[in-house]
């Protein structure tokens, strides 16, 4: 164990898969020369030479199908997106090749990569650079979508992305990047798909994920202050969904919360909460509550940006509802 | 013997193009892909009009001698790379046509498992990578592939086609520039049959000349006859060495026409008779082939009148045994989403509550 931080996870990852199998390379805008735009890629340059870790053009549509057609030939490419907002750019080569080449080419061609960067809101950058998106990804058969919220689920998933034979969006949060945690030293594997508890309860489940897993947290210790112990699951993978982890803790608590940054329509609280309706209504003794980003595009001004996001009042008010503690 | 009489014998032997000679089997063959070609579209457009084939279908007659002239050119091992106008060019690669026919067909026995159709034809085998139905998406696709080749080394070269509507998209340039700068093994090859859907070329590029496209980025570019199989063959060869040699990418522009519409649906208002007759009976690929061969003495036209037929029959037959085919069976409809399939990764299996 070493406590390191959430970037220096993921390229202890990343560098341990480099070192392990010699088609995996890294490649985007500023992730060699510059060390990354938030120095995750730090140092790897040196490690690894200019052929697998390199500088691109900024031409998101065009390095994310160079990354299409090189799992396709058989490599294993992890594409940085500066940020996942340019990703949109090249949507069509993620949502249009990646995620179908598979299926349309009659199992013939699978697309073996990682596309990874950073996602949710960032600190006072305006609309267009803070915004969840990890439901526009989850809704593709094809992809699957993984978001740590700890350094050591970052080093865990990131492994097992890169070894994964499809093609993985991975969701990294730029506001956790700083933050420090245990990280087990070497191999160290978290299976796609498959949740975390990461705090045990007995009267409400919050789902949460990547950054808002750490909200949940702190709503669960003021809850424990009012005499609500709630449990909090952090699903890890978005798609595929370990939905029997969240459906075992509803069936305890039969209470659920779900938090999200992201916006409130089709969001991925919309899809659990569905689930739990189709497959653990007679569980449920309230209506599963949504704490979702506004709906509204991101404000610059501090308050207004505040007001935006999901709060750790809004997760502790939400959970004393379906509590009937309100 | 001699000077005249050696030409006079050299002749007999094949033909010669700018140089490049090509020997009596070599140009059958050509001959006899082209032919197929040309016989398989025009099954496809009846079994289209049969209502057998659905959906999207885009012929390509007129342009076999671009299919046929690239694929002679290269090596089975090069990739090649194009968009949904993708029939002819797996059937210059050497894959099944009954396997191509069935997945016109939505058959069981489609190359492709009946999950693609007209647009979305896969060879692995072959190295034959779609069947890409967004127009310009193979482009940086064919980029990833030529990568992969500078990376491993490995002295493939990738053959990355697209159409002059195609090379309008911006996802093109960002593939010219980088496989410029990383100096890429690919020859981007635009075939330029003068129509996107229905707009013409004029109409929707501000230079014409798509061979100059790459110039930005250094990269050189050359237009050949695409109506002429021995053009392209022999410019394909100098492009593909080019690329195989370390020099990077390099772009050609086979000047084509298709004879149909767009797509099945396109009566192909926006021009004119005079103009498609011009290039269906003046320069036609497979036509000027054979008068070549005759004028030659290398084959007589008693022999393509019988050449035709026996492909007429094959692509019947090829036809038939598709149709026999069933359906995909529909356990088929829940495979090859993922290559790793775990849990929860089909949540929804296909029933209601």
């Amino acid at each position: 164990m070493s406590k390191i931080t959430y970037r220096e996870a993921l390229n202890q990852a990343m560098c341990e898969e480099m070192e392990r199998d010699d088609s995996v390379f890294l490649m985007g805008e500023e992730v060699a020369e510059y060390n990354g735009a938030y120095k995750v890629s730090q140092g790897m340059l040196d490690k690894f030479g200019p052929k697998r870790v390199i500088d691109t053009p900024i031409t998101e549509l065009g390095f994310a199908g160079l990354g299409v057609g090189a799992a396709m030939a058989g490599l294993k490419p992890i594409v940085e997106f500066m940020t996942w907002n340019f990703a949109i750019l090249a949507l069509d080569q993620i949502v249009n090749a990646a995620a179908k080449m598979k299926y349309m080419s009659g199992g013939q061609y699978g697309v073996p990569m990682v596309f990874r960067g950073a996602g949710g809101s960032a600190a006072r950058v305006g609309s267009q650079h803070s915004q969840a998106l990890e439901n526009w990804m989850a809704n593709v058969p094809g992809l699957k979508v993984v978001m740590p919220s700890n350094p050591a689920d970052a080093k865990g998933l990131l492994k097992s992305a890169i070894r994964d034979n499809d093609t993985v969006c991975f969701i990294e949060n730029e506001i956790n990047y700083g933050d420090v945690g245990e990280v087990p030293d070497g191999e160290y594997v978290i299976p796609l798909g498959k949740a975390d508890v990461k705090r045990a309860g007995n009267d409400v489940t919050i789902v949460a994920h990547s950054r808002m897993t750490g909200f949940a947290l702190a709503a669960a210790e003021e809850l424990a202050g009012q005499g609500i112990d709630a449990e909090v699951i952090d699903p890890r993978t978005i798609r595929p969904l370990d939905e029997a982890t969240i459906l075992a803790s509803v069936a305890k608590t039969n209470r659920c919360v779900v938090v999200e940054e992201g916006w409130r329509f089709s969001g991925i609280g919309a899809e659990i909460s569905a689930r739990i309706m189709e497959k653990g209504f007679d569980d449920l003794d309230a209506p599963v509550a949504r704490v979702t980003g506004k709906d509204v595009p991101m404000a610059y001004a501090a308050n207004l940006e505040r007001m935006t996001l999901p709060s750790v009042a809004e997760i502790v008010e939400a959970a004393r509802v379906v509590s009937n503690r309100a | 013997m001699s000077a005249k009489q050696k030409q006079a014998s050299k002749a007999a032997k094949g033909l010669e193009f700018e140089g490049r000679s090509y020997d009596v089997e070599t140009l059958h063959a050509m001959h006899d892909s082209m032919l197929f070609i040309r016989r398989f579209e025009e099954k496809a457009g009846q079994m289209y009009g049969l209502k057998k084939i659905g959906g999207f279908c885009h012929l390509c007659n007129g342009q076999e001698a671009v299919c046929v002239g690239m694929e002679h050119a290269s090596q089975p091992t090069d990739y090649m790379l194009t968009s949904y106008r993708d029939h002819g060019h797996i059937l210059a690669r050497g894959s099944d046509p009954t396997a191509v026919m069935a997945e016109l067909l939505g058959r069981t026995g489609g190359i492709v498992k009946g999950k693609g159709g007209s647009m979305h034809m896969f060879d692995i085998e072959k190295n034959f990578a779609g069947g890409n139905g967004i127009v310009g998406e193979q482009v940086p696709i064919g980029l990833g592939f030529g990568f992969s080749s500078w990376y491993r080394d490995d002295g493939r070269v990738t053959m990355c086609i697209m159409g002059d509507g195609g090379v309008n998209q911006g996802g093109v340039y960002e593939s010219f520039n980088m496989a410029a700068l990383w100096k890429l093994p690919i020859v981007f090859v635009i075939e330029n049959n003068q129509y996107a859907m229905g707009t013409s070329l004029n109409r929707a590029s501000a230079e014409t000349h798509l061979f100059k496209r790459g110039i930005s980025f250094k990269i050189p570019g050359m237009q050949v006859d695409g109506m002429d199989v021995l053009a392209v063959e022999k410019h394909m060869g100098e492009a593909l060495e080019h690329a195989r040699s370390g020099e990077g990418p390099i772009l050609v522009e086979a000047v084509t026409y298709r004879y149909r519409g767009h797509s099945m649906s396109d009566p192909a208002t926006y021009r004119t008779r005079e103009e498609v007759d011009e290039w269906r009976t003046g320069r036609d690929p497979i036509a000027r082939l054979q008068q070549q061969m005759i004028e030659a003495g290398l084959a007589t036209e008693e022999h393509f009148k019988d050449k035709d037929k026996q492909i007429k029959k094959e692509v019947t037959a090829v036809a038939k045994a598709a149709e026999a085919q069933p359906e995909p069976d529909p356990s088929e409809l829940w495979t090859d989403v993922y290559s790793d399939p775990i849990d929860g990764a089909y949540p929804y299996p296909g029933k209601v509550g």
